[in-house]
This record gives C-alpha cells, structure tokens and sequence, in this order.
C-alpha cells in the first residue's frame, strides 16, 4: 500500500521538494527506530532480573557468590532443584509441600470464584434487579482497598472462626477476592451473548437454568478462561494474607515459604532462586496454553457496544 | 391454531419500571395481528409475556381455551421468531430445525418428515447442511421462521423479526410472511416499530404507547381515523396535519383560515385539533376557488409524489403530498385548500378523538 501512495506522489510535478509521502515514510522509519530502540532497552530492563534469577539457580554456590559476577563460563548444577523438592533428611522438603498448597489453594478458590462468580454474572446480565448498579458497585468496592489493610481485623475473626493457619481459609480468603473480579470481568462476557439463545431454548422446552447451561454457557468458555486465569495468578501470587495467617510448614503457600529461606544468618540464594523458577513456571505454563482464549477474551470483553 | 386474549395485563420489573401499564387484546383465530409502537412502548414485554419468557405482574393471558398464566414457555405451545434470529451457532440448519422436536421427543422419521416440510415452504434445501454463519442475514432470518413452522405450534410470536435486514430483502420477507400466514391460516402476533411493515402485513394493528394500547383496528381505520394524537402523529408519512380549529357559522375554520367540512356532533366548548392527511389538501394557484393565500416554504421532490411544505397566513406550517406534476418553485405564492372528506378531530386537552 506505501508502494501506491509512492507512485502516485512521484508522477506528479514538484521533483525538488520531498513529497508529503516521502517525509511521512521518513518520520516512519525515525519512529520506528526509535521504538526498536526503547523496546529492547525496556526488554533488557524487564527480562534481566528474570535471565539472573534463571543463572543463579544453575550456578554452584561459589559462582552465586563469584566476583566479578560471572554470565558465562560456570558449572552447570542442578542441585538447587533437588534441594527444592527433597529434604535434608532425604524426605520430601518443606518448600515442596509448600507448593503443593499452593496448588491446592490456588486452584480451589478459583474454582470456587469461578463457580459463585459465573452464575452470578449472568444474573446481573440478564435479569432487573432492584438497585443492580449499587449492588454491582458495592460487589466491585470489595476490591478497592490493598489486601493489607483488611489483613488485621480478617486475622481477628479467622482467630475466632478457628481459620487460622488452615488451607481452608486461604481459599476463602482468595475465593472472596476473586468472585467481584470474576462478577464484573463475566458480566462483559454475558452481555456479548444474546438473550435470545435463551429465550429461543426455553420456547423449545428447556428450563432457563438449562438453557444456560447447554446454550449460553458454551459460548463463555473462552472468556471463563481469560477469567480464572486472572483469578489463578491472584492467588498463586498471594503473599500478604498467606503470611498473615498462616505459620506452619504443613499448611504455608509457595511465596512465604521462598520468602522465608530468606533471612537466616546465611542465605543460600541458589535455592531461593531454584525455587523462584519453580514457582513461575506453572503460571507461565498455564498462560501459554490458554493464551488463544486469554487475548480472545481480554479484548472482547473489553468492547463495549 | 388458536385466539389469544389478554386481559388487564400489568407488568412492572423489580426495579420500579413499569414496562405494560394496562393491555387488553383480543386477538381472533387465524389472525395476523400488529402491534406498532415507539420503543419502550410495552409492545415486546406484551409479546414476550404471551409467550411466557416474562411474568406479568397481573392480569390474565389466554391462548385458546387454557389459562396460560402458569405455563412455563415450553408448555404453551407458540413458536417465536426473534430479532437477532437466535440460530443455535455450532448446529447446522437441518439440526437447528430439527432442535424443537427433538427436544419434545419426536420419533425419527416423523422429524424428518417435518423438517422436510418446513425447508420445502421456505425453500432452504440448499442450505440443510450449512451452519448459522455460512448464511446471510435474509437466510438466517428464513431458517428461523422454519424452526417456529416445524413445531405446528398454535400461534407465531414475531418480536421484529425483520429489522435486521436490508430494505429490499425486508419488503421481500414481508410479502413471504404474509403469504405463509395466509396459507397456514396461522395466528401471529407480530411486533415491530415499522409502520410501512405493519400496514402492509397486519389484518389488525394495535398502537401501543407508555404502555396502553391507543387504538386497535384495521390499517385502514388506524390511517383514516387515528384514535388520539398520538396516533395521528405516529402514523403516516409525512404524519398527519394537525391544525388549530373552531367552529364557526357551521363551518369548521382553521388558524390559517383555512375552511373544513365538519363532522357531525362537534362538541362546542372545548379547543379543537383537526388532523388532516396531506392528500387531503391541495397547494393551488394563488386565488383558486375556497383557497387561503399561502407560501412554498419548501418541496421534496420524491420522484413519484412531491411533499410541499406550506405556511399559511399564521398557522402552523403544513405539509402536502401532490402528484410530481403539479410544480411550485420554493418561495411561489400559492394557494391552500382542503379536498378530503370531513377531518378527524380531536380534544386538545384530553387529546383524544372526538368526531
């Protein structure tokens, strides 16, 4: 197409200036430049940290410490990742059991808000309800204010509840965190889908919860998808309420268990890292394989009509 | 096939909205029924009431003999034909006809049969085997109407169901619906803000606005004797003319002084509105018999008919249809006559038809 626009300029008279197309082309060319440029001094930024958290994980202990620090050229180990799932003792670790809770955590409470939040969504989609926008407002205020500052009065009742250092908690925590964002993020998604679908189901004899069901709800897959994996991360990444209310070994997350083997009189920075690897990679993993629904479903629910 | 009755029909949503005020409708057997409102008017939550996919607040819904207040949809035997075609996506036609009775648990061969049937009416054989999105709107709409014949249902409940077409396409729809309602002998309830679709398709046609129904009768009697203002507004293209009048030496005169036959038994001690069609009045040469002076304020020229607006010695500006031949430049002096029979006329304050 900048072809055309360039042929077309050039048959036409006026040989001594720059034609208008040239110098958009030109200024195109600088801008581009320059993107490349800051686009890749923004990678660098961004992937170092994560490039050096790889290298120290597969570096020998005397090489973590090594100075100059060295990029290349070391002993490739991977004792730290034996040492992140076995235990002194030959047994199983503390920080694989930590992940293992966090496994059953994270993917209980998204299941969790994923199964209170889409039904609801729906509603608020498809049916007049008394006060629905202050509802759905007060369902959103849920989220306004940092973890951290409800952590101490949540500690107070979860005291009381008995919830204190139970896995049983953090999924409650987690789930009442992600249902307001599974609420709004699916209420999108339903509004995309007609009602009609519906209404035609139910005229050929289906209940209205059935034809959600067999109709509306296949047509969410991909945006459900988008969702839990935003709900996913949420609580996989949770450190704040995990380290607030929970203590022991048995019941610890992934990040206050890494965040724990650092502090001690010596730090053993191989295995804080193995284990940062280890905990990223699920994430990552998950993401990739749903990342057709993750953009499909990030864009179109961002579409309003 | 069977009638349908409402009564009393009331029906406000949880959140204080009063969508139906107060509908009555008696609609006959076989009868191919409109009802013509602007938007929010309470004509689809009537629809949809009937056909069960809305509780109504109150009042009673009947189809045929039985009280269908209770039913759920699926047990009132109607089809319903939607705005956006609500085709199952991931089934192709065949299966999308064959979805209704299926579900009501035909054997094999009969919904075969039937769904053969329904695609030789509607002339879908070539496109049995393709899915909702292979078809284009007018298809799509085809297919759907299909899927309401398939159920042999008592009565067709269409909710707009050509708004989403090109024009052409929506004129040829209109005649296909028309004549498949004649064949069957169908009941159908059809709502749609077109008032070209429903003068053309409806035996009867019912307006509705802020949720009452301001006149039913043929399209004829709606055209020619608007019930109300609202209607006389609503109706026609340009709508009607509606001059100021007072009675006057047996005469009806107009702001303008422009002179009406009356109709017999005007009231005397109330203002008066006239509404007069623009056919009914004629733009003449300056000083005509029974003519008032006048002015072209200005002429849309449409081809087969010229819409001249005119402004009279202190009326309202009206507007009047004349065949392309008769010519005025904007701006002429003109004169302005009545030629129609006696003019509707309505009470100012109550704005409803008095004579």
């Amino acid at each position: 197409m900048a072809v055309s626009v360039d042929e077309a300029v050039s048959a036409g008279p006026a040989p001594d200036h720059p034609s208008p197309a040239r110098r958009v082309r030109r200024r195109g060319r600088g801008r581009s430049v320059l993107e490349v440029v800051l686009l890749t001094a923004l990678a660098v930024v961004m992937l170092f940290p994560v490039l050096w958290m790889i290298e120290t994980s597969i570096k020998e202990n005397r090489d973590v410490y090594a100075v100059p620090a060295e990029f290349f050229g070391f002993t490739v180990t991977l004792d730290h990742f034996r040492d992140v799932f076995v235990g002194a003792d030959g047994g199983r670790s503390a920080l694989s059991v930590a992940f293992l809770n966090s496994v059953v955590v994270a993917g209980v409470s998204t299941v969790l808000a994923t199964v209170l939040g889409v039904p609801a969504a729906w509603a608020y989609s498809r049916f007049t309800l008394k006060a629905k926008k202050d509802q759905l407002f007060f369902v959103l205020s849920t989220r306004f204010m940092p973890p951290v500052v409800v952590v101490v009065p949540i500690f107070l009742m979860y005291r009381q509840a008995g919830l204190i250092d139970t896995k049983l908690g953090l999924i409650l925590i987690y789930a009442a965190f992600n249902v307001p964002f599974t609420i709004w993020m699916m209420k999108g998604f339903v509004d995309e889908v007609p009602a009609e679908y519906e209404d035609a189901a139910m005229l050929d004899g289906y209940s209205r919860l059935q034809a959600f069901w067999k109709f509306t709800l296949p047509l969410l897959v991909p945006g459900i998808a988008a969702t839990a994996v935003f709900a996913l991360i949420f609580s996989w990444n949770e450190f704040v309420f995990a380290i607030f209310l929970t203590s022991s070994d048995e019941v610890r997350t992934a990040p206050p268990a890494i965040a724990g083997l650092i502090g001690g009189t010596t730090v053993d920075w191989g295995l804080v890292a193995a284990a940062s690897v280890v905990f990223a990679l699920p994430v990552l993993v998950f993401a990739y394989l749903v990342r057709r629904h993750l953009v499909a479903g990030v864009t179109l629910g961002a579409v309003r009509r | 096939m069977a009638g349908i009755e409402v009564s009393a029909l009331h029906k406000r949503y949880p959140d204080g909205t009063v969508a139906v005020e107060h509908v009555d409708l008696s609609i006959g057997d076989g009868e191919l029924f409109v009802m013509l409102g602007p938007s929010g008017c309470g004509k689809t939550t009537t629809l949809r009431a009937i056909a069960g996919l809305e509780r109504q607040t109150s009042g009673d819904i009947r189809i045929g003999d039985t009280l269908v207040n209770d039913l759920p949809p699926a047990e009132r035997d109607i089809a319903m034909v939607f705005q956006f075609y609500a085709l199952y996506p991931h089934l192709k036609t065949r299966d999308n006809l064959a979805f209704p009775l299926r579900a009501e648990g035909l054997p094999k061969h009969e919904v075969r049969q039937r769904v053969e049937e329904a695609a030789r009416l509607m002339r879908l054989g070539p496109l049995l085997d393709r899915r909702p999105r292979q078809l284009s709107g007018g298809e799509q709409q085809r297919v759907a109407l299909a899927r309401a014949l398939v159920r042999r249902p008592r009565a067709f409940l269409m909710d707009e169901p050509l708004t989403n077409l090109d024009a052409e396409l929506r004129a040829d729809m209109r005649t296909e619906i028309k004549h498949l309602q004649g064949e069957l002998g169908a009941t159908m309830v059809y709502v749609t803000h077109d008032q070209v679709e429903a003068m053309s398709l409806g035996h009867r046609i019912a307006i509705l606005n802020k949720g009452r129904v301001e006149q039913v009768g043929t399209p004829l009697e709606v055209y020619d004797r608007p019930a109300s203002l609202f209607c006389a507004a609503f109706i026609g293209s340009p709508p009607m003319n509606l001059i100021e009048v007072e009675v006057a030496d047996g005469e009806l005169r107009g702001q303008g002084g422009l002179v009406l036959t009356p109709p017999p038994g005007l009231p005397r001690d109330r203002p008066l509105v006239a509404g007069v069609r623009p056919e009914a009045l004629e733009v003449t040469a300056p000083g005509a018999d029974r003519s008032v002076p006048a002015r072209v304020v200005s002429a849309e020229w449409l081809g087969d008919e010229i819409i001249y607006v005119v402004d009279h010695s202190g009326g309202r500006d009206v507007r009047v249809r004349m065949p392309p031949t008769v010519r005025f430049a904007a701006d002429a002096k003109v004169g302005l006559r009545h030629t129609g029979g006696t003019p509707a006329v309505y009470d100012v304050r109550t704005e409803e038809l008095v004579a």
